[in-house]
């Protein structure tokens, strides 16, 4: 302890250590990774503004132990991996532990990923790292830093961040499968990933008006790329966040559906975001609450809304492609199925996209969540049923991830909602009087 | 020709087909995880015996086939689609399909809209579940098939996990239930949990099909599938073959059967699995750390010249039992170590017998027994002293280091560690509700691949490649062995394997330590599980640290015991052991009956001894031993759960309003039930949980790992409709009160939501009024205009006006109940500081108040002499502080101030319960224990279940008691 303080590191008054001005210059803060072309674009945001950031991609079994051995083990597996990824990168020795930060997201929900910051500092105290400084990016106003703050213009150009990473995900995921030339979709992403991070060094591309520009451009580019388009069984991913979209936690499940020879579809980012908000005003609503921050929340929701459109709108200028579903439509499915109250972890959003997917023709669905997930026996699991019953195309399989869950398992699992689709598939293009489907790769 | 192959987890299942699709060979055989080997040789057996099958349409189906038919390019079909097709062609009227399998269990409806269910991550009540209990019982298949005809009642035993059934089963043989009743038991549960975790509210009707293994030899599990569906199944010709066959109508690709065997023969070559360094490098090493442990030894005497007083001490354990005869001075005279065989008393007797009639002049002077069976045996055999295993173990542990500092015991199934500070034990951990990384782990998956225990271990030491298994479940590592062996991982790798994962278990899971310093530097292990190197030297390696294994590691808790007896029985001369004669005609009767005394309806084995002397077990209180009232320590959970039952209901012109007596209406019950009697509504709550309420609910529930209180809604919910209850409410609850201890005061997810599932899933609940909106009842002001606005949806005629006046009673009644509580809670701690009582601070959330959810841990406590309250009782006394967590849930925010208070007061001690699954507690845990230990007390977590073993929790309780006694 003596030695911390000779360090000078600074604290806040429950001991915390502060991520100083000073450290902004001197300090590598690391950040975990979930969705790759995402996080890409915003790690390079907080690079433009000053931070030496850096993506933790390292995967392997040494991160499940790491996080076995530091974190609780009835905690939820992102929780394990997240902070195993942390400890592991720490101990790596390709980072100097006095030089160097992380940063991880708290929501302030009601879930336990509340307290993965909390866990993660624990862990480092009993992993003798507690010199490294934990940086809360939230937007609840937790946990203050003098060296580390997300101003008005860094929410924009995050939020920028993410209606790129959605168009770019959507698209790859529409077409990457019925690709004529193989690796074209992913090079595309390649190109623009790149195209975006450069304007965006350059102070551009974050204007509501080169954003629209952009997607225009971008939207067509995609629509060039020479497909097949001999239908394929179409698989819908749902879940826990972290679980759904990292590939590392949930086995490579979107590798996996492709090589099983399936589209994928895995509902963006934005919905999230939008939902988070909502949540907002949805507990002033059902609760009461002051009108004076209703009105604000209001008005963010809003902006953000408008970017939503600007986004549905840039994907249907190619009539080729699917646009997502706007998020009120998806809030209206629900109506009558679970309330807008249930606000932990994906929440009521959970069921809609199950629903909406359903509804968009991807009613093969895998419902991935960490074991024993809170949350999801609520809004996931707890409502399958419902809505088999309100739509009985509806094909779920939710598969439990956790660090002793057996690949062999679940990849059999989700097989047999594979049978089921293609034989509905089959069906249906017997119905329609079309040719069979793409002959599947029956392995 | 077409052949259909189903690798399952166990067997490996043929059918090969001619043009007519007419069976020409079929065979059904285990593959001991042989699977590319037996896949091999059956083929290679089919090209020969089978004429023209050089080549033919293949499919490979089954869990275990999907790898190797990907890697040898032969085409797959997934198995309950390939049951599907089969049934397609050959029962066609078939409305529903069951079929168990090795670690499967499948559901399939094809009738009213097609399903298919399969169980998910957790292998309860398949046949692997199966073979493990007819292990437990040592018994075969149809022996257990056999008795399970004769049954006479039926126990509740929990299926879920072979590891939960273990803990139900292991106290039932050890107080003397019969293996008819258990065996059918068993059965039963297999049933509960296919009905409970694959139908999920669908009803099973009509034509039902048994398939699989178990469904297909065992007739007494089909007998009671019938009763509980009310069904007489069939189980059709074949029943073994419907995934193979199925496999082979679909196959289409013609297969060259000499290109798929070299195929075949390619891939067992692989070797893709993960793994760590060799557990030796050298046989110089292994040598050198024999040695260090050879040093280790108890001193021995000659039994047969010995004079002078003898001291017997007898370890009933788990699956063994263990006896050590002791001299004046601890040298060891005689000793066994046994499997008890299901029942411990015969292995006593005999071993008794053995001793009075071949040392004749043996002189016992004392004995003692521990363990499990301690009562039993002590009753049994009129033993002069019962101890707590932990207290044996440390007394054995202090002969061999007497400055130990701590010790590790990893036995059959259970595990027990301890540290000792300032020469008492301190800080308990045992495994719960999970026996991995036991000895009968290892045990079973040596008998599995036809080894013996200590054969296997020796494999395991000079692995080259161990396995990297990671530590969780015994079923779990099942599919993780099977997976590594298909990879091509050598049984060598394989037994190095499971002992590190039995080490990490320990380390990581169970005694939760990041680092050896944190464990202390003297250690001593014992325990059967350590006589094995491997474990031994994994163990070392983890901890970095040599540590003391006596040579008499398995005997520890006999040796302890003995001892003890030495000890407690200073100038006595005689022990009051029964005389050879007595032994000679002992005689052991049981007899089962439930104890009508209270709610929680223990299950009492009385055992009569030689006609005379009587021993009940599976008791919880005193009650039915001594027709008395319990003793008069004071219980707050009583009084708690009596003062909600003072709220009854008041006739009103607005009729019946129902509420589920779960979850948090064990608090909120006063507040909701003034609320709507203000209104003019009759409110009635359904009644306590029972086994038979659960029951009758659990078919509705969607996802098996909730926690037990949240899935005994279903219950309270199907109880109120049967009492013809059309307006139920149940609140969602984002939010609970705020107490201004915590940042934010959240329900957990589950208890806040729980109304969504009910509301989604209990089919019975449409066309009633169901009242599950959203309730804030943490905004005082707003509140009774959001709950008008929310009554007008369903009721007529109730103004703001009526809502406001009954909410202002709804709010007072409420604190009204807390200060109740606190005031009487305040009683109960001085009348027990003035009988000198322990006070046990029993903490969890609200609805642990709940007998069915509790197991009647509270009568426990208090049958031990000490005072119980709650944690509601003390949790204002404290300021507000700082925790390391989030503190933002207000039933958890309590907790933490509950053990902060506790940490001021010497006699006080925190004792918590923690559902099983409760993914907050997770993260509570491990905080209390950290408040607890800065404040120098011990920390004791009880986790409760379905089901609980309610022997580990006295093991627990009465090592706490021990230590604080020191």
């Amino acid at each position: 302890m003596a030695e911390l303080e000779k360090s000078g590191l600074q604290r806040d008054k429950t001991g915390r250590i502060l991520f100083t001005k000073e450290m902004k210059e001197e300090y590598t803060i690391l950040c975990p990774m979930m969705l790759p072309i995402h996080f890409a674009l915003m790690v390079d945001v907080f690079r433009n503004c000053g931070y030496k950031m850096e993506l933790l991609t390292a995967s392997g079994p040494n991160i499940v132990q790491e996080g076995l051995k530091y974190v609780h083990n009835d905690t939820c597996y992102p929780a394990l991996l997240v902070i195993g990824q942390f400890i592991d990168a720490l101990k790596s020795g390709k980072y100097d532990v006095d030089k160097t930060a992380l940063i991880i997201t708290q929501t302030g929900g009601g879930c336990r990923a509340s307290n993965y910051i909390h866990l993660l500092r624990k862990a480092l105290r009993k992993a003798g790292l507690e010199q490294v400084p934990v940086i809360s990016l939230n937007l609840s106003g937790l946990e203050h830093n003098p060296g580390f703050q997300v101003t008005l213009p860094m929410i924009r150009k995050i939020v920028a961040a993410i209606v790129y990473g959605d168009v770019l995900m959507l698209l790859r995921n529409q077409v990457k499968p019925y690709e004529v030339e193989a690796g074209a979709a992913d090079r595309l992403v390649e190109r623009w990933t790149q195209k975006l991070c450069q304007q965006f060094r350059e102070g551009k591309g974050y204007s509501q008006r080169a954003e629209k520009a952009n997607l225009r451009e971008l939207v067509k580019d995609f629509a060039q790329i020479r497909v097949d388009r001999t239908p394929k069984v179409r698989v819908g991913i749902v879940g826990e966040i972290y679980v759904k979209y990292a590939a590392f936690a949930n086995n490579h499940l979107e590798d996996f559906l492709a090589e099983q020879g399936c589209e994928v579809n895995v509902p963006g980012l934005m919905g999230f975001v939008l939902f988070k908000i909502d949540n907002r005003l949805e507990d002033i609503k059902l609760y009461g609450g002051n009108p004076a921050k209703y009105a604000v929340v209001n008005a963010l929701m809003n902006y953000v809304l408008g970017l939503e459109a600007m986004m549905i709108e840039a994907v249907k200028t190619q009539p080729c492609f699917q646009p997502p579903t706007p998020y009120f439509e998806m809030k209206k499915m629900v109506k009558g199925v679970i309330g807008y109250g249930d606000k932990m972890g994906e929440g009521w959003l959970l069921t809609a996209e199950m629903m909406e997917l359903t509804e968009a023709g991807y009613e093969n669905i895998v419902c991935a969540q960490p074991f024993g997930c809170l949350p999801n026996h609520i809004c996931g699991k707890g409502m399958i049923r419902r809505i088999k019953e309100l739509d009985e195309r509806a094909n779920i399989v939710p598969i439990d991830y956790d660090p002793s869950a057996t690949r062999v398992n679940q990849e059999n699992r989700i097989k047999l909602m594979l049978a089921v689709a293609r034989e509905n598939l089959q069906k249906k293009l017997e119905r329609q009087g079309k040719g069979p489907a793409a002959k599947q790769p029956e392995t | 020709m077409k052949i259909g192959l189903d690798v399952g987890s166990t067997t490996i299942k043929c059918v090969v087909l001619d043009e007519n699709e007419e069976i020409v060979y079929q065979s059904y055989e285990r593959h001991y995880s042989q699977i590319t080997q037996k896949m091999a040789d059956l083929l290679q057996k089919i090209r020969q015996e089978v004429p023209g099958a050089q080549v033919a349409q293949v499919s490979v189906s089954g869990s275990a086939g999907m790898g190797v038919a990907q890697s040898c390019d032969l085409p797959f079909i997934q198995e309950v689609y390939a049951t599907r097709i089969a049934t397609g062609r050959l029962i066609p009227d078939a409305d529903v399909i069951i079929e168990l399998g090795g670690e499967d269990a499948k559901i399939l409806f094809l009738t009213g809209g097609t399903e298919v269910r399969m169980n998910g991550t957790c292998a309860g009540g398949t046949g692997a579940f199966i073979d493990q209990m007819a292990t437990l019982l040592n018994l075969s298949l149809e022996e257990m098939n056999r008795l399970a005809e004769e049954h006479e009642k039926i126990y509740t035993i929990a299926s879920r996990c072979g590891v939960f059934a273990k803990s139900d089963i292991q106290p039932l043989l050890n107080q003397g239930a019969r293996k008819s009743d258990v065996s059918a038991s068993i059965f039963k549960a297999v049933v509960n949990q296919t009905i409970a975790g694959l139908a999920q509210g669908r009803a099973i009707q009509g034509k039902v099909v048994y398939l699989g293994g178990p469904l297909t030899f065992l007739s007494q599990l089909r007998e009671s599938f019938d009763e509980s569906l009310g069904v007489q199944g069939v189980c059709p010709e074949n029943s073994l073959y419907y995934v193979a066959l199925g496999a082979a109508y679909n196959s289409e690709i013609a297969v060259d059967i000499g290109t798929a065997l070299a195929h075949i023969a390619q891939y067992s070559g692989k070797a893709t699995f993960l793994s760590i360094p060799p557990l030796f490098e050298s046989e110089d090493e292994y040598r050198a750390f024999a040695q260090r442990h050879s040093k280790c030894k108890a001193p021995r005497g000659d039994i047969a010249a010995y004079e002078g007083p003898a001291y017997l001490g007898i370890d009933a354990g788990s699956t063994t039992i263990k006896a050590a005869v002791l001299g004046k001075d601890g040298e060891l005279l005689e000793s066994i170590y046994r499997s008890n065989a299901g029942n411990p008393v015969p292995a006593v007797r005999e071993f008794l017998i053995h001793l009075y009639e071949t040392y004749p002049n043996l002189h016992i002077a004392a004995s003692a027994a521990t363990g499990y069976g301690e009562e039993l045996l002590k009753n049994a055999f009129n033993l002069d002293f019962g101890t707590v295993e932990t207290v044996a173990h440390f007394t054995a542990a202090k002969c061999f280091l007497p400055d130990v500092d701590f010790v590790i015991d990893i036995g059959g199934q259970d595990m027990k560690c301890f540290k000792i500070r300032n020469g008492a034990i301190d800080n308990i951990f045992l495994n719960e509700a999970c026996s991995s990384g036991c000895g009968s782990f290892l045990q079973t998956f040596a008998n599995t691949l036809g080894y013996d225990i200590a054969e296997f271990a020796r494999l395991g030491l000079f692995a080259k490649r161990p396995v990297d298994l990671g530590s969780r479940c015994t079923v779990f590592m099942n599919s993780s062995v099977k997976q590594a062996q298909k990879d091509g991982a050598t049984t060598e790798d394989i037994s190095a394997g499971l002992s590190v994962s039995v080490v990490k278990n320990a380390i990581y899971k169970v005694i939760r330590a990041s680092s050896a310093e944190e464990l202390g530097r003297k250690i001593v292990v014992q325990g059967g599980t350590f006589l094995n190197d491997a474990v031994l030297r994994v163990f070392e390696k983890e901890l970095g640290v040599d540590v003391v294994r006596p040579d008499i590691s398995g005997l520890m808790g006999a040796y302890g015991a003995a001892v003890y007896a030495k000890q407690r029985s200073a100038g006595q001369e005689k022990s009051s052991l029964i005389g050879l004669e007595e032994l000679r005609h002992f005689s052991h009767e049981v007899k089962v009956t439930s104890c009508g005394l209270c709610n929680n309806h223990c299950r009492l084995t009385v055992n009569i001894f030689d006609g005379t002397r009587r021993f009940i077990g599976g008791n919880r209180c005193e009650k039915p031993v001594t027709r008395r009232t319990e003793g008069a320590a004071p219980d707050m959970y009583a009084f708690k759960l009596q003062k909600l039952l003072e709220y009854e209901p008041k006739p009103g012109p607005r009729g019946k309003l129902g509420m589920p007596m779960g979850l948090n209406f064990y608090e909120l019950l006063p507040f909701w039930h003034t609320f709507f009697t203000k209104l003019g509504f009759e409110v009635v709550h359904s009644p306590l949980s029972s086994r038979k309420l659960y029951i009758e609910g659990q078919h509705t529930i969607p996802s098996d790992t909730v926690c037990f209180p949240a899935k005994l809604i279903h219950g309270h919910i199907a109880s109120l409709l049967d009492q013809g209850i059309d307006t139920i409410f149940y609140p969602c609850m984002s939010y609970n009160f705020d107490e201004h201890r915590s940042d934010n005061h959240y329900n957990c997810p589950v208890v806040a939501y729980y109304p969504e599932v009910i509301s989604a899933n209990v089919a019975e609940l449409r066309g009633k009024t169901f009242l599950h909106d959203y309730v804030g009842i943490h905004r005082k002001k707003d509140f009774p205009l959001k709950m008008h606005e929310i009554l007008e949806k369903y009721f007529d005629g109730i103004s703001l006006r009526e809502v406001r006046e009954a909410a202002k009673a709804a709010y007072a009644e409420y604190d009204r109940y807390m200060a109740t509580v606190r005031r009487v809670g305040e009683e109960m701690i001085e009348r027990a500081r003035a009988e000198k009582r322990q006070i046990i601070v029993l903490s969890g959330r609200p609805y642990h108040l709940d007998p069915e959810v509790n197991h009647g841990i509270n009568k426990l406590i208090t049958s031990l002499g000490a005072a119980v309250i709650s944690e509601d009782v003390i949790s204002d006394r404290v300021q507000r502080f700082s925790t390391n967590v989030l503190n933002q849930w207000t039933y958890h925010a309590r907790l933490y101030s509950a053990a902060q208070y506790v940490g001021s007061q010497p006699d006080m001690n925190l004792v918590q319960l923690v559902s099983f699954g409760c993914g907050v507690d997770a993260i509570t845990t491990d905080e209390v224990r950290e408040i607890l230990e800065q404040n120098h007390k011990i920390y004791t977590q009880i986790k409760i279940d379905e089901i609980t073993n309610l022997g580990a929790v006295k093991i627990r309780l009465r090592s706490l008691f021990a230590a604080l006694e020191q």
